[in-house]
């Protein structure tokens, strides 16, 4: 379905999924402002929240399916499968968040309604992420994300820790802003647009890939976005934010939050810096090997869980950028497939972590795990499943998201990545597998140490379906592999070129 | 329907099914119903022993169903002369080893019964699939049952020992699996048809010429972890003590044997020319001997019975590298004869350590003396496995160690000579333990009330005592069924890279970077 973005109908049209996310944020803004006494009150917001989420979902699957493309050049916001699938995952990370916090944010008396609604502010900021095709946008959606999490992360005022964890976040986070706009600016000084097909374009006909200016902004966009999803060296603020935020937060963070700033860097790389691939992609290796390499190390040394999981996310957003370095469709493809696979595995880590835990999980040891498959099968099952798929063992989804980027890897001839890869890969599983231990091999430390640790409603269904979707996903990807390979089509600007230079 | 179309599937799926079965059946029933699943399984398999076609060398009862075809991914398998056995191996150590866990496992039986039938599929299928992501897919998952049984139900020292199997294995596949992509992608690049079919991959894997060296490296260091070479062994003793009999037996029996067949079947067929190339040769023989001869040496001063048994594999496994590094059609099927060989004595030693350990609660050798007094069978049985395990003429063991050095005398003569040391050191650890064990005077008071041997530990030691004499006076129809798949791999190979032993390329030969 073609949409005509020169008249004002079809550019509202083209904003639909966000809109009707914001449309829901503004109706549960005046929930909040009338019902915020009891805690059956902050679990209403939380349906409200819920139902907004699922319908931009449906809107965003609708956009999809009946393939809505833009008849001209998308000025703004682009209408392409990339970002309705992006979109889609994050909206599923959200309700996912949601769903996990129905219950906790009751168990560890955080009696905030506005919790739901700074979720759904999040969510439709990541969505401005992955669908802008013009800088600012790309930027305030990165801003109107990134100032809900900082809320989000000391949500729990009567947690130190959560208080340190919004400091550190907000102060770092402000920074890696500041970073981004002023790459924006020099981006725009170098080549007079902000539009990322524009820059593209001028980047090509001018030849404009040794400008000096141009360079340093790429430079400074790629630290802004280094900070956004916690590669190293610019990972230093992760651990304490991930380990002091409330968990749901956190895995809202891990996942969707890291998916976002790959979505936008996506973006802006291949459709925006195309030309400038040979350069990006040589930064984008080192940043990816030395993620890898480091942020599985530190992993390995963790005791507490909460903290190990958080490290290991860093990891993962090293494998996220080796998909990207190749700056192929299929790398493409393979980020797509991954960041799906890893949303549901990393909520699925830490729904269990939320069940097993209490004050905020932050003292819970890989070895409180034990024996917790004598008294807790069904929940050992599934950690085992997150276990193994995060590890990217085959039967799980997880194999199937790292062959995937090993393909792209191979493809776009970076072996010697591939095969750090796969050394980090080996690394971690010496802290994924003794979590398995812990649970099976080990005797129980205290009769009844897991009596409390059970799942209920909403949080029971979040494990089921992520661990039975990571399972299914191990053996019939080829649904999702279809859909992320035509989400990652249409990204290379060829087609684009051709209309703006008419 | 026809058998060959159905019984590759039912081999891979029956297992799965019962296993599901035992979960949700009561615990009392779980160790009956895996026996029985596990000897059904055996009795699906026997009739390939008579519908394998052994003139042929090429696959047999292939099946092919599309998975991923985004990535050219089928589920495709099927059997030739060097899988078949390992198959007919696998389903005959399965039943074997539930029986012989009746015993010894005591506790979560039926998370240990089910575990055994997903590891029956999970090896079963290592062996016959024959597209390059479903091999891997096998080869990986197999790892997460004996994981479970090595740390679950082993000895003390398990979760060491469980941690250390696992992460050696993975180092080597995750290397493996680069290289498997990345002929992939050489491979669909020249030609136009993505595939992970092995027969796509073999046809075609002249293009990644310029990148053979590390290509096989990557999957020689996966196989040698595996099988396991020295220095890459020393994963094995710690496996093999610590896993309850059955892991142990399933281990040596035919975990090692992937090693060895993916030598066989993808090593040394996609890069002939590595394989074979003088340096390449000097060192795995080389090591293959070191294999041979530590493995005796060390053995022989083990004061623990099972980790005795543990050494020995590496040396016996160092008679097959051997064999397939001389690559004449004898060396090969010799060297297949004794991965049969050794999963059947040495599954069949560890039985019996087994045994020893559940009557005694020692696996230390000095523990025991004189025990053949108090157990006449037990030791009559001990007797002849050892025998076996040493290659005395008559038993399955001489076979195979003579065919490996008949074939490998032409080619490595002072190795061959070297290698042959080795059969006098197996005689020697393995006499000198059985001395201490069931021989020298009756020393200690608690080994004079020890029970003999019961039926059930009869029926689990009598196929296998019968398949060593069977092996031993008769090898011809076994022989008849290896050899033209050994003769067509000795073949294939030869028309790539030249003669081992020869000099190496000469102008003539053919340059297949081109």
């Amino acid at each position: 379905m073609p949409i005509d973005l020169a008249q004002p109908g079809g550019l509202t049209f083209a904003a639909l999924p966000e809109l009707v996310l914001a449309g829901w944020a503004m109706v549960l803004m005046l929930v909040t402002a009338w019902r915020h006494q009891t805690a059956g009150d902050v679990r209403f917001a939380g349906y409200v929240a819920l139902l907004g989420l699922v319908s931009a979902l449906g809107v965003e699957a609708w956009f999809w399916t009946s393939g809505v493309h833009a008849n001209g050049l998308a000025h703004m916001i682009a209408l392409d499968p990339f970002r309705y699938a992006t979109a889609c995952v994050f909206l599923i990370g959200g309700i996912l968040t949601v769903l996990l916090s129905l219950g906790y944010l009751e168990r560890e008396g955080i009696g905030v309604p506005e919790y739901y609604l700074l979720v759904l502010l999040a969510v439709l900021g990541m969505m401005f992420m992955s669908a802008g095709t013009d800088l600012i946008v790309v930027f305030l959606g990165l801003e109107l994300m990134s100032i809900a999490v900082y809320v989000l992360a000391g949500i729990n005022r009567r947690s130190v820790f959560a208080a340190e964890a919004a400091l550190k976040y907000f102060l770092l986070g402000a920074f890696a802003s500041a970073f981004f706009l002023y790459g924006i600016a020099l981006i725009y000084g170098a080549t007079g647009s902000t539009n990322i097909q524009r820059v593209y374009l001028e980047i090509a006909t001018l030849g404009l890939e040794h400008s000096t200016l141009l360079l340093l902004g790429t430079g400074l966009l790629l630290i802004g976005f280094g900070f956004k999803v916690a590669a190293v060296p610019f990972h230093m603020w992760a651990p304490d934010v991930y380990d002091g935020s409330p968990t749901p937060v956190t895995a809202f963070m891990a996942a969707a939050v890291k998916a976002a700033g790959f979505a936008a860097l996506v973006r802006l790389l291949i459709m925006g810096l195309g030309p400038l691939e040979v350069t990006w992609s040589a930064l984008l290796a080192v940043l990816a090997g030395i993620t890898m390499v480091v942020g599985n190390l530190i992993a390995l040394s963790q005791r507490q869980l909460k903290r190990m999981l958080a490290y290991s996310s860093v990891g993962h957003a090293g494998y996220v950028l080796v998909a990207l370095v190749s700056g192929t469709e299929l790398g493409v493809a393979a980020y797509l497939f991954y960041i799906l696979v890893y949303t549901l595995m990393t909520v699925g880590a830490f729904a269990v972590l939320a069940a097993v835990g209490r004050d905020g999980e932050r003292d819970v040891l890989v070895d409180d795990m034990s024996g917790l498959s004598r008294e807790r099968p069904w929940l050992a099952a599934a950690m085992t499943v997150f276990m193994l798929s995060l590890l990217g063992f085959p039967g799980t989804g997880g194999f199937i998201g790292k062959w995937y980027i090993l393909s792209a890897a191979v493809d776009g001839n970076n072996l010697g990545l591939a095969v750090i890869l796969v050394g980090a890969s080996v690394v971690s599983a010496g802290y994924y597998l003794p979590v398995i231990m812990a649970m099976y091999m080990k005797p129980l430390i205290a009769e009844g140490a897991h009596d409390h640790a059970g799942v209920r409603g909403p949080v029971r269904m979040v494990v089921a379906v992520t661990a039975i979707l990571l399972l299914v996903l191990g053996v019939w990807p080829n649904r999702v592999m279809d859909a992320a390979a035509s989400g990652a089509n249409q990204m290379r600007p060829t087609v684009i070129i051709a209309e703006l230079t008419d | 329907m026809n058998y060959g179309h159905w019984v590759l599937d039912l081999l891979l799926g029956f297992p799965l099914v019962v296993g599901l079965l035992i979960l949700v059946r009561p615990v009392r029933e779980a160790r009956w119903i895996a026996l029985g699943g596990t000897i059904v399984e055996f009795l699906i398999s026997v009739p390939l022993w008579w519908e394998f076609d052994a003139s042929s060398a090429a696959m047999q009862f292939e099946q092919v169903h599309a998975w991923i075809p985004a990535w050219g991914i089928a589920y495709r398998v099927g059997i030739d002369g060097i899988s078949l056995f390992m198959v007919l191996l696998t389903t005959l150590t399965m039943p074997l080893a539930t029986l012989g866990s009746f015993n010894y496992i005591k506790e979560r039986e039926r998370a240990y019964y089910a575990l055994l039938l997903v590891l029956t599929t999970g090896m079963l299928g290592v062996f016959v699939a024959l597209d390059m992501f479903l091999f891997y897919v096998f080869w990986e998952i197999m790892l997460i049952p004996m994981y479970f049984i090595i740390g679950v139900w082993g000895g003390e020292r398990r979760l060491y020992a469980a941690i250390k199997f696992f992460v050696y294995t993975f180092v080597g596949s995750l290397l493996m699996l680069v290289a498997i992509l990345t002929i992939y992608a050489k491979v669909s690049a020249a030609t136009g048809v993505s595939s992970f079919a092995y027969e796509h991959f073999l046809a075609n894997v002249g293009v990644v010429e310029a990148w053979a060296f590390w290509l096989f490296g990557a999957f020689f260091l996966a196989f040698a972890i595996k099988v396991p070479m020295f220095p890459f062994h020393t994963w094995l003793p710690d496996a093999h003590v610590e896993a309850p009999t059955a892991g142990s037996v399933i281990l040596a029996g035919i975990l090692l044997k992937m090693g060895t067949y993916g030598f066989l079947r993808f090593a040394v067929p996609f890069f002939p020319q590595v394989a074979f190339d003088p340096t390449v040769v000097t060192i795995v023989v080389g090591l293959a001997l070191v294999g041979i001869i530590y493995g005796a040496l060390v053995a022989m001063v083990q004061p623990d019975f099972k980790k005795l048994i543990a050494y020995s594999s590496i040396s016996h496994l160092g008679f097959v590298m051997l064999g397939i590094w001389a690559l004449t059609a004898q060396s090969v099927s010799g060297a297949l004869i004794i991965m049969i060989n050794h999963g059947i004595s040495t599954g069949a030693l560890f039985f019996l350590a087994g045994m020893l350990y559940e009557r005694r609660h020692s696996r230390a050798i000095a523990d025991f003396g004189g025990i053949a007094r108090v157990v006449p069978a037990l030791a009559a049985v001990l007797t002849l496995v050892s025998l076996s395990s040493i290659g005395l003429p008559g038993t399955n063991g001489f076979v195979g160690e003579f065919l490996v050095l008949l074939g490998s005398f032409g080619r490595y003569p002072w190795a061959t000579a070297a290698a042959a040391s080795g059969v006098i050191f197996a005689a020697a650890y393995l006499l000198w333990a059985l001395q201490r064990i069931i021989y020298n005077p009756l020393s200690s008071e608690a080994n004079a009330k020890l029970p003999d041997l019961s039926g059930r530990e009869l029926a689990v030691l009598a196929p296998l005592v019968a398949v060593i004499l069977w092996m031993g006076l008769y090898p011809g129809p076994v022989l008849k069924r290896i050899e033209s798949s050994a003769a067509a791999l000795v073949e294939q190979v030869e028309s790539y890279a030249p003669a081992p032993g020869m000099p190496a390329r000469t102008a003539e030969a053919p340059d297949h970077a081109d």
